[in-house]
């Protein structure tokens, strides 16, 4: 279809990007995951309910354990981040100002799972 | 929005209200809320790989009064956002598209949130007997 378009078209940002689907497609990926992640999650807190720090620090450092934490967090901060992305586009009509926020909700989505993934490595290794 | 003058379809006050409405905002809303939660993870989880002394003050804030009512808000807020998620997936495939199948399912993602969430609490009132 390209080659019925207009270079100029092309080169003032005008139609496709050709990544439409791709934001669409992750949400739902992450959610598919989630489910499972999500479900897992609340599980394993629950079991915990009467654990002190000792305990509950060597359930999660259980390697199946911190893997699907580290899974868990990583959907959960992405999943997150497409979906805020969504409602800054919805809502902000100041496009600088929506540009900003999108870019900052996504840097610190990402800062904040590797602090995640970090933490739960610091945990899983422990002595 | 840019104001261009033309007609605008029909909004949320012309409406009657119907389930769907309601599922379709509570999704979002209970989104942004949850967005909000992964903080408690990234606290919890730093709390833990810092020490004994980092997770007195975590746990002291999930116990309290406070705490416990966000605990409680979020946890609904997870078993809808679940329950509409899975919803939204399966009329992905395309399937519940009638009218009295879709407003079925949004009522049974609204009660089964509610029952989950009813369960789980109280459960943990009971204090965790399986």
């Amino acid at each position: 279809m390209s080659r019925f378009r207009n270079p100029a078209r092309r080169a003032i940002g005008l139609g496709s990007a050709k990544s439409g689907a791709q934001h669409w497609w992750m949400q739902r990926m992450t959610a598919v995951a989630l489910i499972a992640l999500c479900i897992w999650f609340v599980v394993m807190l629950l079991s915990m309910l009467h654990a002190d720090y000792a305990s509950a620090h060597a359930v999660l450092a259980r390697p199946w354990n911190a893997a699907l934490m580290i899974a868990f967090t990583s959907a959960m901060f992405w999943h997150a981040q497409l979906g805020l992305a969504v409602v800054i586009e919805d809502y902000v009509h100041t496009r600088w100002l929506e540009f900003s926020l999108i870019v900052l909700v996504k840097l610190f989505a990402v800062l904040f799972a590797i602090a995640c993934a970090l933490a739960v490595l610091r945990i899983a290794l422990a002595g | 929005m840019a104001q261009t003058g033309r007609p605008l379809s029909p909004h949320i006050g012309i409406y009657r209200w119907q389930v769907q409405m309601a599922t379709s905002i509570l999704h979002r809303a209970t989104g942004i809320a949850l967005s909000i939660g992964t903080l408690l993870v990234l606290w919890g989880l730093m709390a833990m790989a810092s020490g004994a002394g980092a997770w007195i003050h975590f746990e002291a804030f999930i116990t309290s009064i406070v705490g416990l009512i966000l605990m409680i808000g979020w946890t609904w807020a997870l078993m809808f956002h679940l329950c509409n998620g899975i919803r939204h997936l399966l009329q992905d495939t395309g399937m519940g598209y009638e009218i009295p199948q879709f407003v079925r399912s949004g009522w049974l993602a609204v009660i089964v949130s509610l029952a989950l969430t009813l369960a789980i609490w109280a459960w943990l009132a009971m204090g965790g007997v399986a």
